[in-house]
């Protein structure tokens, strides 16, 4: 199956086989009006399988969302048919109003108006701490 | 501008600082009765606890200064419905240092983005409640003439007890320190404050099931209340509370300079016949959390 090269855009790579439908309904992406392309099942000489998003518009991608999401990932920048930037993805240290704190007794679940804060206390483990109530994520 | 949200706020000299002050002022109050005039501290608290709040007022008036704020939050306009950020905006106005409490996690460090006045966490749910950490800290210091190097039992409901879980933080960061985590299989010390503080730490510590075996070695015995609604059966309670009560009798075995602590309201986990024993020493606390918010106030007012 032929995809076309994108000439101005953003290619998230690596996406763990399965996870890109995942990855792409947590970035919104079904809201852009320009073409992207979910590649699942792509042959890999890394992991044997991968799945691949490619967008075809250089929007601005929250790459802390990307990175919790997806941290094995790599995203390429792509200007004028060309590589600009290649990134690793890594687990962000903290996060911004991209999980909810589940404990029902955290502060955050009535006070509307606060970001929802998360630090990362143990990346070999992805646990994230909320900032308010220290609960664990 | 600095709060005291969590103990951790404070390094351990600034703790140590708190509770000189403290006993300074134990030694001579009168010269610290005028260090606050024209100061006001907001106690607003957003659940009751008429205890804690008279501590707060009692340390303020004895400092010179004045209070004011609510004891319930139906007295509040956070019952008409106004977020907690916006009331503590207006308070922040009208005082010069707020000490709240707040029945959800976290809701101090909320008040503290948007406060122009230092915050003081008088107890945010099950979470934090440092002031009291610094009464107990400043009772052991007095009654032991130490932080350091004692054995020191918590007996009870571990599990739930926030006033043991920041104690231990407090603890953790003193040098030999030996705990021994007295209580049912049912009300051990969750395994986040066992990983997180005690072996992050290098905690010596043991666990047992029995107050007896424990007694002869504590230099501190912090007691607690098993709570009935913790259980799932009436019989395991019944079963096991008695043997986390506190008797003249049990107290025989223990070392003759020792003190027995408790954050109060006790209810029926230390008998009536322990309080004439020198040992006890869970009213001289209650004394004790008022010169230690005095010595918080000045601290965090920045007053010498
Ligand atoms: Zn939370």
């Amino acid at each position: 199956m032929e995809i076309n090269p994108i000439k101005n855009g953003i290619v998230i790579d690596h996406i763990d086989a399965g996870k890109g439908m995942e990855v792409y309904n947590f970035l919104n992406l079904s809201e852009l009006d320009c073409t992207v392309a979910l590649i699942m099942n792509v042959f890999s000489k890394k992991t044997g399988k991968k799945d691949i998003i490619k967008i075809d518009e250089s929007i601005a991608l929250d790459l802390d969302v990307l990175g919790y999401i997806a941290p094995e990932t790599t995203v390429n920048f792509i200007k004028d048919g060309k590589l600009v930037e290649k990134r690793k993805m890594e687990l962000p240290l903290t996060l911004k109003n991209v999980i909810k704190c589940k404990n029902p007794r955290c502060i955050t679940s009535v006070e509307t108006c606060v970001d929802h804060e998360f630090k990362l206390v143990d990346k070999d483990n992805k646990v994230y701490r909320c900032i308010y109530c220290e609960s664990k994520f | 501008m600095r709060n005291l949200l969590s103990i951790t706020d404070f390094s351990v000299e600034e703790v140590n600082g708190v509770i000189e002050t403290a006993q300074k002022i134990i030694a001579n109050p009168q010269a610290y009765s005028e260090k606050c005039k024209n100061k006001i501290i907001a106690t607003l608290f957003f659940e009751p606890s008429t205890r804690t709040r008279l501590s707060f007022e009692s340390a303020m008036l004895s400092l010179g200064g004045k209070t004011l704020g609510f004891s319930d939050a139906a007295n509040s306009s956070s019952s008409k419905g106004e977020s907690l950020s916006d009331t503590i905006r207006v308070v922040s106005c009208y005082s010069d240092i707020i000490a709240m409490r707040h029945p959800k996690e976290g809701a101090p460090l909320v008040a503290s983005f948007v406060s122009d006045v230092p915050i003081i966490n008088a107890g945010d749910g099950g979470h934090n409640h440092p002031t009291q950490t610094l009464t107990d800290l400043l009772t052991i210091k007095t009654e032991m003439g130490r932080l350091d190097n004692l054995t020191v039992g918590f007996c009870g409901d571990l599990k739930f007890g926030r006033t043991v879980h920041s104690l231990i933080q407090a603890l953790a960061r003193q040098k030999g320190i030996k705990l021994v985590l007295i209580s049912p299989e049912e009300l051990t010390v969750p395994d986040y404050v066992k990983h997180d503080v005690m072996d992050k730490n290098g905690m010596n510590y043991v666990e047992t099931r029995s107050l007896e075996e424990a007694m002869p070695q504590l230099d501190v015995l912090y007691m607690t209340r098993v709570q009935q609604e913790r259980f799932f059966n009436e019989d395991d309670y019944l079963r096991l509370r008695d043997s986390y009560i506190l008797t003249a009798e049990k107290l025989q075995s223990a070392k003759e300079k020792m003190c027995v602590l408790h954050p109060l309201p006790r209810v029926n986990e230390i008998s009536v016949d322990v309080d004439a024993d020198p040992r006890a020493c869970y009213f001289k606390q209650v004394k004790n959390g008022r010169y230690v918010r005095m010595a918080l106030i000045l601290k965090l007012l920045g007053i010498e």
